[in-house]
């Protein structure tokens, strides 16, 4: 960390996208060394990114925001870089995130099919670089970096799931990146700027004769975001893809859909916040029904998964539907709600990933299907950080699902339509909770009673547990300090309702 | 700041980890852990006992989320003493008797250590200051429940039963969730202290009714209130000390410990009264009644432990402070006469091997000393004078007549009451008559004998309580009554009298009335029980709650199966149409006309014609889609137009690029095609079809609106800056190239990033699929006889030199002129695969590097590294310089930094694009076929042999 200090801050904008896109060229040149060797160089990669992420945490913790003018031209002409609280804050959850998964994949599934590591770090290289950019069409471009990164690591293992799967993923995903251009190529030609603040700020003098067009836009773009972060209906690209990719690669996942949602919060705070007039609050209106839809639709799947890889990509869904119900609220309280629960949900469902591929390779030839089968090797333990999981996801106290909960419902009453919005979470929950009694009696409580076959069918190494365990231990966090981490992103959310301080930082006196 | 009574809380919770570890040296040590784990609570709680009996109320409280008026915060008053007390000594008799119940194969660790969790999270319920921290424990009891009905896990009945109960009283955890909330948005806070105190605030405000339901929804259901009652008999599925604990002493008494707390913040409305009491009363009349009639020992108890939850509810509902003194001092009673009951029914089941009082009878010559404390405790239940039973049961009666005449309907209650009375002396009588009387045993699975010492002890120690309170209540109960009775009431308590006899009354002639009734009903029971088993046994919410469960896992299977079909026309058909309303709502209402101020450029034959070829080809692409690789050359020809129309404006860069892309696409396409069906199976028309095509034929008139839109507008942007800096600013005379190198270099860097991703991807895609073309395509895959015609194999590679010339000449000017290592890279690669269509793989790797891996990854670094450099010297990454050089012969030359971007560039496009075709033209067989058998393909890791499958596409 002293290093860190060190380095000048605005290196530190650039060095996590730096990091991930030299580690994963310097693995594609050296992917004929030893595996030990790529793995520990991968992990020390996720290492170091999150020690960056951690350092930018501090560098913005006092509302500093950060900017890096990209070879060196000046806003709003250049690509510029730029990071908040927001930007750090996902950064963080992100490496986070990562270090796990790629804990997990180098226990041997990383083997299982070709440039594991590589995918994996310019994966990481287009979810950063999608945080930190402040502008349009190079977020496009790491949409793009991530996409087909993405679609490299879902295919991972192989198998004709994933092959099928995999592909309506990336169809879908390419038509939302065609998408995407138009409506990028639309705000270009309408305000004739890409750069995020400086459209901020062009978007508060638009003329009338030019609002239709501008409101089009800016829903297509609306659009394509959805499509990324998986709200109802744009969702059913997720389910397959989740569930057959490999446990780690599933975990990773987690953080993608909030790839979209930090797209949607970026744009409804920054260019349609109050200043935008005819503009403001374009999104809101569809945010907050279709949060709920995807909602119940979510944790109704996850009812009705008959595999533990649905039901946890279903509960995926339900927890972007929640996080986006904070997000449409919109509002101070809202808003630190939903960046509370942003990690929370992104963590506890990759570590609810990660201990269903853990559990689907204990069961042998029952997989992950709710049907009864043998036991899991450390059944009690496993139990044990099952039950765990699933009071995470099912949001039931004492955990930072419930805290998260509370807050949302909180934040909710003062919204008019609260008695809908209660109701709808509340039975929500209730499904969910009922989706993981079913799932969790099934696969603990049943096993033992297939009678002769107490026996484990695998025999797994406890160690296999620890990037689960490890995982959960950290959402213990969440939990245990929720004051500091509610002010915390109070302060995101404070720094994201004043979005003049944004366009300062990056168009500087520049009108 | 004190934190004994965190302290006392978390500690069962440490206990239960500690317990389940230490359970493995033994049953002896476990249970001394566990009593451990028990008395140093029961110590810390009774530290604090002298403030309290000087009437303060200890709280203690620490930050949490303070923001969201969520503290960590305890309080210690006369209500959470008594809880505590009931929770802390039947748990350490549940403890001892567990011990014995529980077979030598069942793991007693797991039943501690989930026992001390519940014993937390009720401790947690009782004692806590911050409601929502109170809803907190309260969901965790239902959790710790859910583990302990389910501890047989072998047995289908304890899953179910586990299931029900969780979500049951869970749901009920959610309502409870939304009415706390709603308290604190009327007072501001959560916190007891503040809510307590604002009873008048409350019941004022409009918000009232909701709030006072969805707490109400959450005590009715934990507390097995009538129609929720259902999931109570189902938890007997429990071993019986959870169902003795949980199940009749505490958790089910959470539901009115609740009803005891917030009585002075709700009680005293119409709509309490009639809601409290009346669902009190249906369920004191039906769980009275179906207890009679259950035939299983446990199942009797649990219909009975519903019907005294009942009356509780009805005293609480009945709202007088007096009422308020009947019901905590039913709670007492109850507790400990219904504990010591299931304890007796578990060492009859123990002993005996069944629970089924059919079968059961008799057991007095076998076990006369359980017998008499099995009928001590079934008096005190029937509410017999001198048991404890009785005295809560006649404060109740008086209650009920006094409503006969403050309420609309009043009468019911005090004839309900009596009924359920005389069923409770009925059922109780069955309890003792049929078990330990009434013939002989029918075909035990065991033979009965009296329990081991140590299993009768707490039994015992609970009917001692019974008797003691019962005959001198003045003396042992009345003290901890008052102390909890001021707390309920926040205030002195009422005048009451504990007596056995306060002289005649009409609760007396209920009384009586009740035990003759019960005598009566008990001896006509034959024809009852048959019409019982007939007829009444119909009405079972139990078969209710089955059916809306399974209606509601129909509803989710049929939703996500009728949303996700797992169809990619659907999603996209979905997608576009997303897009249609989007923009369409967009537009709607905005007040701005379709066309803007710009004038229209006349309309030249060029332009015409190469619209309508456009238009043509695109048409003709869809009429013969079927035809794939037909399609596929129109839609060449559509790329084509595309590249014709950037010409036309003047954009030879993207002229270039979408020129060669088109050559390579096409080619990597025909590739791919080889080893798909060469034609598209026709669908049947259909409405969806027609659907599809209005979808697709709005998608694209909004499309073109918005695009003329956008056209027809004025045009303001920031490319002036890149016109005029180009130059001066970035050394190169073609923008476009600059843009891509400099301006935006970064969006470059980011792009030949996705194309080398899409290179390893397919590479890795390519190197999992095993597929051959014959089996795909079937028989006809030949496409030619001659794979690699002379002429053309010659002709490519005198061509191949020119070609690469011409790419290094583009990629060097393509900083001033249009070129540029995008498009140089496309001219190379298309020369290359060229060289290998025309040889073959084989012969081309005997001839040039195969290896694609470390170009890509070269130009990558290239790329990089470059950005980097200017790193070294003080500026941002990607940073360019430029200067000139004098080359002798060539003159003024300009050299940048971008160029050797634009370098890496070229190798990250020739490198991916020969990737993908290569490993494309490897997976036939028959392209190998030049190499020999078993040798390995190098650059593709996968040491397939070449068999002698007929060939493949020349590659």
């Amino acid at each position: 960390m002293t290093v860190l200090s060190d380095m000048p801050s605005s290196t530190l904008v650039i060095a996590p996208l730096l990091v991930p896109l030299l580690a994963g060229i310097l693995l594609l040149l050296f992917r004929a060394r030893e595996l030990g060797g790529r793995r520990a160089f991968s992990q020390v990669a996720v290492v170091v990114q999150i020690g960056l992420a951690l350092g930018l945490l501090a560098a913005t913790q006092r509302g500093d925001i950060l900017t890096y003018s990209l070879g060196d031209w000046p806003a709003p002409y250049g690509i510029v870089l730029v990071a908040d609280r927001l930007a750090a804050w996902l950064l963080l959850i992100t490496s986070l995130v990562a270090g796990f998964a790629l804990w997990q994949a180098c226990q041997g599934l990383d083997r299982a099919g070709r440039h594991f590591h590589v995918l994996f770090q310019l994966q990481l290289f287009g979810l950063n670089g999608a945080f930190l950019t402040g502008d349009l069409f190079n977020l496009f471009v790491f949409f793009e970096v991530l996409l087909i990164a993405s679609y490299g690591l879902a295919l991972h293992g192989g198998g004709q799931a994933r092959t099928r799967a995999g592909l309506h993923y990336m169809v879908v995903n390419l038509a939302g990146s065609a998408l995407f251009l138009i409506a990028a190529g639309l705000i270009y030609g309408l305000f004739g700027t890409l750069n995020l603040a400086h459209l901020a700020q062009l978007l508060t003098t638009v003329p009338v004769d030019n609002l239709g067009p501008a409101r089009a836009a800016l829903l297509l773009l609306l659009g394509v975001f959805a499509l990324k972060a998986a709200l109802l209906p744009l969702y059913l690209w997720l389910p397959a893809t989740y569930a057959s990719a490999i446990a780690p690669v599933a975990a990773l996942f987690a953080i993608m859909t909030k790839v979209g949602a930090y797209a949607i919060l970026r744009v409804s705070t920054l260019l349609l916040g109050p200043p935008a007039g005819e503009l403001a609050g374009l999104y809101e209106g569809w945010l907050l029904p279709l949060a709920l839809a995807t909602l119940v639709v979510g944790m109704l799947g996850a009812l009705a998964a008959r595999s533990l890889g649905r039901q946890a990509a279903y509960l995926v869904i339900a927890s972007v539907g929640t996080l986006m119900i904070a997000f449409g609220l919109g509002g101070r309280e809202a808003l630190a709600t939903g960046l509370y629960y942003l990690p929370h949900s992104t963590l506890s469902a990759a570590a609810f990933f990660l201990l269903a591929g853990v559990i689907t390779a204990g069961r042998g030839p029952v997989g992950d299907h709710f049907r009864p089968g043998p036991d899991v090797p450390h059944a009690p333990l496993v139990g044990a950080l099952f039950f765990l999981c699933a009071i995470l996801l099912a949001g039931l106290p004492p955990l930072s699902g419930f805290l998260g909960k509370f807050l949302l419902l909180r934040a909710a009453l003062d919204h008019p339509g609260w008695p809908w919005i209660l109701a709808m979470i509340l039975m929500a929950s209730l499904l969910g909770l009922i989706a993981l009694a079913r799932s969790g009696s099934l696969l603990f409580f049943r096993s033992a009673a297939v009678a002769g076959e107490r026996r484990p069918a695998q025999t797994g190494e406890r160690r296999a547990l620890l990037p689960a365990a490890a995982l959960l231990l950290l959402t213990l966090g969440l939990t245990l300090w929720a004051g500091e981490w509610l002010e915390w992103t109070t302060a995101i959310a404070d720094e994201l309702l004043q979005p003049r301080n944004y366009i300062q930082a990056v168009l500087g006196g520049t009108p | 700041m004190s934190m004994t009574l965190t302290l006392a809380v978390l500690l069962p919770f440490l206990g239960a980890a500690g317990v389940a570890w230490g359970s493995r040296l033994g049953r002896p040590t476990a249970i001394l852990l566990a009593l451990l784990v028990v008395l140093m609570p029961a110590i810390l709680i009774l530290s604090l006992l002298d403030p309290l009996v000087a009437g303060e109320t200890h709280l203690e409280h620490f930050a949490w989320l303070p923001a969201a008026g969520l503290n960590i915060a305890f309080r210690l008053d006369g209500l959470g003493l008594l809880f505590a007390g009931l929770i802390l000594g039947i748990g350490a008799l549940v403890i001892l008797y567990a011990r014995y119940y529980l077979a030598a194969e069942d793991n007693l660790g797991r039943l501690y250590a989930y026992l001390l969790l519940f014993m937390g999270a009720m401790l947690g319920v009782v004692l806590s200051e911050n409601l929502i921290q109170m809803l907190m424990f309260w969901e965790l009891t239902s959790l710790s429940s859910f583990l302990l009905i389910g501890y047989w896990r072998q047995r289908e009945d304890a899953r179910t039963g586990a299931r029900m109960a969780l979500a049951v009283t869970g749901a009920g955890g959610l309502a409870l969730l939304g009415g706390i909330l709603l308290l604190g948005r009327m007072t501001g806070s959560y916190d007891l202290s503040i809510v307590l105190a604002s009873g008048d605030l409350i019941r004022a405000h409009p918000l009232y009714v909701p709030t006072l339901l969805l707490i109400l929804l959450g005590i009715f259901t934990k507390s097995a209130q009538f129609p929720f009652h259902f999931w109570l008999p189902h938890a007997m599925a429990a071993p019986t000390p959870v169902s003795s604990y949980l199940h009749s002493a505490t958790m089910v008494k959470a539901g009115v410990f609740l009803l005891a707390r917030l009585f002075p913040a709700l009680a005293g409305t119409w709509e309490w009264n009639h809601l409290v009491a009346g669902f009190g009363m249906l369920t004191l009349i039906t769980g009275a009644v179906i207890a009679l009639f259950q035939h299983d020992l446990k199942g009797l108890l649990a219909y009975s432990t519903i019907s005294h939850l009942g009356l509780i509810t009805v005293l609480f509902g009945i709202g007088t402070p007096l009422a308020a003194v009947a019901g905590i001092f039913h709670i007492i009673n109850h507790a400990t006469f219904k504990a010591g009951l299931f304890m007796a029914a578990g060492i009859i089941d123990h002993e005996t091997g069944t629970r089924d009082m059919r079968r059961i009878n008799g057991l007095w010559r076998a076990m006369p000393y359980t017998g008499t404390l099995a009928m001590v405790a079934a008096s005190a239940m029937a509410g017999v004078p001198l048991f404890n039973g009785f005295l809560s049961k006649e404060m109740f009666f008086g209650e009920a007549v006094g409503v006969a005449n403050a309420m609309a309907l009043g009468w019911l209650l005090p004839v309900a009451a009596t009924l359920a009375g005389a069923f409770a002396v009925a059922y109780s009588l069955r309890f003792v008559h049929d078990v330990f009387f009434n013939g002989e045993p029918v075909d035990l699975p065991r033979h009965p004998h009296e329990p081991p010492r140590w299993m009768r002890v707490p039994v015992e120690i609970l009917v001692v309580i019974c008797l003691l309170v019962g005959m001198l209540p003045a003396l042992t109960v009345e003290p901890i009554l008052h102390l909890a009775v001021s707390a309920v009431l926040q205030g002195p308590p009422p005048v009451h009298d504990l007596a056995i006899w306060h002289g005649f009354s009409p609760a007396v002639l209920m009384s009586i009335l009740a035990m003759s009734g019960g005598v009566i009903i008990y001896s006509v029971r034959k024809p009852i029980y048959g019409w019982w088993d007939t007829q009444g046994g119909r009405v079972d919410f139990r078969r209710a709650y089955e059916r809306l469960l399974q209606g509601l896992l129909t509803l989710a299977g049929r939703v996500t199966l009728w949303l996700d079909q797992g169809s990619m026309p659907r999603l996209l058909r979905l997608f576009v149409a997303v897009a249609l309303i989007l923009g369409l709502a967009g537009w709607w209402g905005s007040g701005s006309p379709l066309t803007g101020p710009l004038t229209l450029l006349p309309l030249d034959a060029v332009s015409l014609s190469t619209g309508l070829a456009l238009v043509l080809a695109a048409i003709a692409t869809l009429v013969w889609h079927r035809q794939r690789f037909t399609a596929l050359i129109l839609v060449g020809a559509v790329g084509l137009m595309v590249a014709l129309v950037f010409a036309k404006f003047s954009a030879p860069d993207l002229a270039l690029t979408q020129l060669s892309v088109e050559v390579v696409t096409v080619i990597l396409l025909l590739l791919a095609l080889f080893f798909l069906p060469q034609t598209t199976p026709e669908d049947p028309p259909s409405p969806r079809r027609w659907g599809d095509a209005v979808l697709a034929v709005l998608a694209g008139l909004g499309m073109s609106i918005l695009t003329w839109a956008i056209l027809t507008r004025p045009y303001e942007s920031i490319a002036g800056f890149f016109l005029e800096r180009s130059v001066p600013g970035g050394g190169g005379r073609n923008v476009v190239n600059v843009i891509l190198v400099d301006f935006r270099g970064f969006d470059t860097l980011g792009e030949i990033t996705v194309l080398a991703l899409a290179g390893l991807a397919i590479f890795a895609l390519l190197d999992k699929l095993r597929l051959s073309g014959q089996r795909v395509a079937g028989p006809a895959t030949a496409w030619h006889w001659d794979r690699h015609p002379l002429i053309v194999a010659s002709l490519v590679r005198l061509l191949l030199p020119l070609a690469l010339l011409v790419a290094v000449f583009i990629l060097m000017r393509g900083h001033n002129l249009p070129g540029g290592g995008f498009i140089a890279g496309l001219i190379t690669a298309i020369a290359l695969i060229m060289l290998y269509l025309a040889n073959g793989v084989a012969w081309t790797h005997a001839r040039l590097p195969d290896k694609t891996h470390p170009v890509i990854g070269a130009g990558l670094l290239l790329a990089t590294l470059t950005g980097l450099a200017s790193l070294l010297f003080g500026h941002p990454f990607l940073t360019s310089t430029f200067g000139h050089v004098h080359w002798p012969l060539v003159g003024e030359f300009e050299v940048a930094s971008a160029m050797l971007f634009d370098l890496g560039v070229w190798l990250v496009v020739v490198g991916s694009t020969l990737l993908i075709l290569i490993h494309l033209g490897l997976m036939s067989d028959a392209s190998r076929d030049g190499l020999a058998p078993g040798t390995p393909v190098r650059g593709s890791g996968a040491g397939r042999s070449a068999g002698d499958s007929p060939p493949g596409p020349g590659c």
